[in-house]
């Protein structure tokens, strides 16, 4: 495996089998313990680089580090030097001298990951960048759609959304076809991006046309600011036309389940009743989420490559 | 003072060796075995003479951003690549749009010496595209302004810019565009396609420029005035170009040596050294680019020279400013990209690199054949080496070159400004 995480792509099929299958010793290792801990990273220190709000990914990140009893820093851009014009460069030489193993790292610029990891010599997780990537969520769903369906090769998954500005998806895209998924992406035209005709993917304007052949759909989030750019007419007309409703739910393949990476608008892309049926694996993203990023840490900075 | 240089065995344009005499400012003869009492003499022998480089495109940064660029350290990298020319550009601070700004950013380039830097005033007050600056004003002022943009913006609204190419016929100026559509580009970050798509960089896509220089070219015809189109990147811009001049409209464009040589590919690794507006485009845009330079569709090389201080581009990409180095490795990226590939020949370079940049920017000292009795404003190169660029090792103050670590083929051995030499075995003489 390569030293930082900063892309699915980073990941050849046997980084990404190595991943998940920790993953899965590690939920094997913890089930029905009382004290969810491994001695794994101890004396290991790992920062939790947040240039942008995330709650739900820096506690995911915090909570597997600490069960792998590194030590955790989180460092947020707020109410930090970095809100008082500190560079990402100087930030990085800070916590670089300060002795950090791992940084894990959010940005609202695509790259900024990259960047750090050319001025750090510990692992770089990319957490999120921009509109690029967020790898260890794109593991999080192959995790989630190997657990539930038993394998990922072949497996159908279709993603629908904003497809344009989501790192969801380029992380999803990348990792799914290494591991053998045929994908199709479903969005309007104005939230696809141009040159999409390179990815190994399957288009399509019309979400009623390909769910009765798909063995997942992934509902991505409608931001909050593509309402009022034109990219479609109105909050209505997307989820009328790209909504997951319970209507589009029954014609999905008996087994087929449905995943949104959160946090969600109910009654915009996923409708309240689809959120809470037994097809979707909304709640166990999370917790796979958990135990995707320890496998992560653990072979990043696990004993042996040190 | 009297000035008396004795070049032995120069190639002028690559062609039989000669020798030049340069006497008083001019080229006071040119022949075989000249010889000249009390004159300095400078072996040349192997080396190609071509007439001073202009540059229609170069950001000095003075006054308002010195930590990045001075007059003074810009006009030596000029002379390093064999400039006796640049236009400087107008989005200084304060911005280039009065008499008053451009008359010191004139006067500069005199206290500096090492090349004629002719300001460029600002199309519109503070480059913000709403009300013309006094063009006229800048035109009648000592520094004789005749090429007038917003560069860093596009003039886009179609009833100013129509206006302006009216009023400077006046004067006989023109206006040199941005082409950048605005509501097309907000928030670029790089060239859309496919690598813009992987990388989840806003696209700037070649429409944003391309709309803007047909639109302009229509206006231009409409109104009978001159245009010139800043860096065109696309090979769309070069088709609307030929054929606006097949129908006779009068416009001129340029090209960066960036965009001759470097690809979208660069952006990969999202190091802003790369991040330049117009943004780097695809092969086949170079492609169209090296191509319309040759047929002439493209009138001339011009470096989009752009000093940026170390923090504006050691950082996150969307943070950096969009910009790099180009005033002393233009000459070898044209030859890597012109002349190795037998796209031009000398003569061709210099047309594109020194007569028709004077031209546009009617600078009539400049630009002149290297004949007996024109200024002597000249360039000598070496063809024959190959170097690799260190981006310590640059006269700029600023160090965000897309080249270092490339080796480029040619360097520049001296250049003469009026007789007298600005750089001689590769060094700046003040």
């Amino acid at each position: 495996m390569k030293r930082h995480l900063l892309s699915a792509a980073d990941l050849d099929l046997g980084d990404a089998t190595l991943i998940l299958d920790t993953a899965a010793q590690i939920d094997a290792a913890l089930a029905g313990r009382e004290v969810k801990k491994l001695p794994t990273l101890r004396g290991r220190t790992v920062v939790n680089l947040f240039f942008e709000d995330s709650t739900r990914t820096r506690i995911s990140f915090e909570l597997a580090a600490k069960r792998l009893s590194a030590d955790v820093i989180n460092f947020a851009a707020k109410g930090s030097s970095v809100s008082k014009g500190e560079s990402l460069k100087d930030t990085a030489l800070t916590l670089e001298a300060m002795g950090a193993d791992a940084i894990v790292c959010r940005h609202s610029a695509s790259g900024a990951p990259h960047r750090l990891a050319e001025w750090v010599q510990g692992s770089v997780i990319n957490a999120g960048d921009g509109t690029h990537e967020h790898p260890t969520q794109a593991l999080l769903d192959a995790y989630t759609i190997r657990r539930r369906l038993g394998r990922l090769d072949g497996v159908r998954v279709t993603i629908v959304g904003d497809v344009l500005h989501s790192r969801v998806a380029r992380s999803n895209v990348l990792l799914l076809d290494t591991l053998g998924a045929q994908i199709t992406l479903v969005a309007p035209p104005t939230l696809l991006p141009v040159g999409i005709g390179s990815w190994p993917v399957e288009v399509s304007y019309d979400l009623d046309a390909v769910l009765a052949k798909a063995d997942v759909v992934m509902m991505l989030r409608v931001q909050q600011e593509r309402m009022n750019a034109s990219y479609f007419p109105s909050a209505r007309e997307y989820s009328r036309r790209y909504g997951l409703d319970a209507r589009r739910m029954a014609v999905l393949p008996e087994d087929a389940i449905v995943m949104h990476p959160g946090p969600m608008n109910r009654g915009m892309e996923i409708a309240a009743e689809v959120a809470d049926s037994v097809r979707s694996t909304i709640v166990e993203q999370v917790s796979n989420g958990l135990s995707v990023r320890m496998a992560v840490l653990y072979l990043l900075l696990g004993g042996d490559s040190k | 003072m009297t000035s008396l240089w004795l070049i032995r065995g120069v190639r002028p344009y690559g062609e039989d060796p000669v020798d030049l005499l340069l006497r008083d400012g001019a080229i006071a003869e040119v022949g075989v075995g000249l010889v000249a009492k009390d004159a300095e003499v400078l072996d040349a022998g192997g080396l190609i003479a071509l007439p001073g480089l202009v540059d229609l495109h170069t950001h000095l940064r003075e006054p308002g951003r010195e930590d990045a660029e001075t007059v003074q350290t810009g006009s030596r990298a000029a002379a390093l690549g064999g400039f006796t020319a640049v236009h400087a550009m107008a989005n200084t601070d304060p911005v280039a749009d009065t008499a008053g700004v451009v008359e010191q950013v004139w006067r500069l380039g005199r206290e500096a010496g090492l090349v004629d830097v002719a300001p460029v005033g600002a199309v519109t007050v503070g480059l913000a595209g709403t009300q013309l600056a006094e063009l006229g004003a800048m035109a009648d002022s000592p520094a004789r302004v005749r090429v007038f943009s917003d560069d860093g913006f596009c003039v886009a609204d179609p009833a100013l810019m129509r206006r302006a190419l009216e009023y400077v016929k006046a004067f006989d100026g023109v206006i040199a565009q941005h082409a950048e559509e605005p509501r097309l580009t907000q928030g670029a970050q790089m060239h859309e396609g496919v690598l813009s798509a992987r990388l989840g960089l806003a696209g700037w896509p070649s429409v944003a420029e391309e709309a803007i220089i047909a639109r302009d070219v229509l206006l231009a015809a409409h109104v009978g005035s001159r245009l010139h189109v800043c860096h065109v990147s696309t090979r769309g811009s070069v088709d609307i170009v030929a054929r606006a001049k097949a129908d006779g409209v009068a416009v001129t464009c340029e090209v960066t040596p960036h965009h001759l040589l470097l690809t979208d590919e660069y952006v990969t690794g999202y190091d802003p050294l790369f991040k330049v507006n117009p943004p780097l485009r695809t092969a086949d845009d170079v492609d169209a680019l090296r191509a319309g330079l040759a047929d002439g569709t493209i009138d001339a090389i011009a470096t989009d020279h752009a000093p940026h201080a170390m923090e504006d581009k050691e950082c996150e990409w969307a943070m950096a400013r969009p910009g790099m180095l180009g005033l002393e490795q233009a000459l070898s990226v044209a030859v890597e990209a012109m002349i190795e590939t037998g796209l031009l020949d000398w003569r061709g370079l210099a047309d594109r690199m020194s007569v028709r940049p004077a031209r546009i920017g009617q600078l009539d000292g400049h630009g002149q054949p290297l004949e007996v009795g024109r200024p002597a404003n000249l360039v000598l190169v070496d063809p024959d080496v190959r170097r690799v660029v260190s981006s310590a090792d640059l006269a700029s103050r600023a160090r965000n070159t897309p080249y270092a670590q490339r080796e480029l083929p040619a360097r520049v051995v001296a250049t003469f400004l009026r007789g007298r030499p600005t750089v001689l075995d590769g060094k700046a003489q003040r």
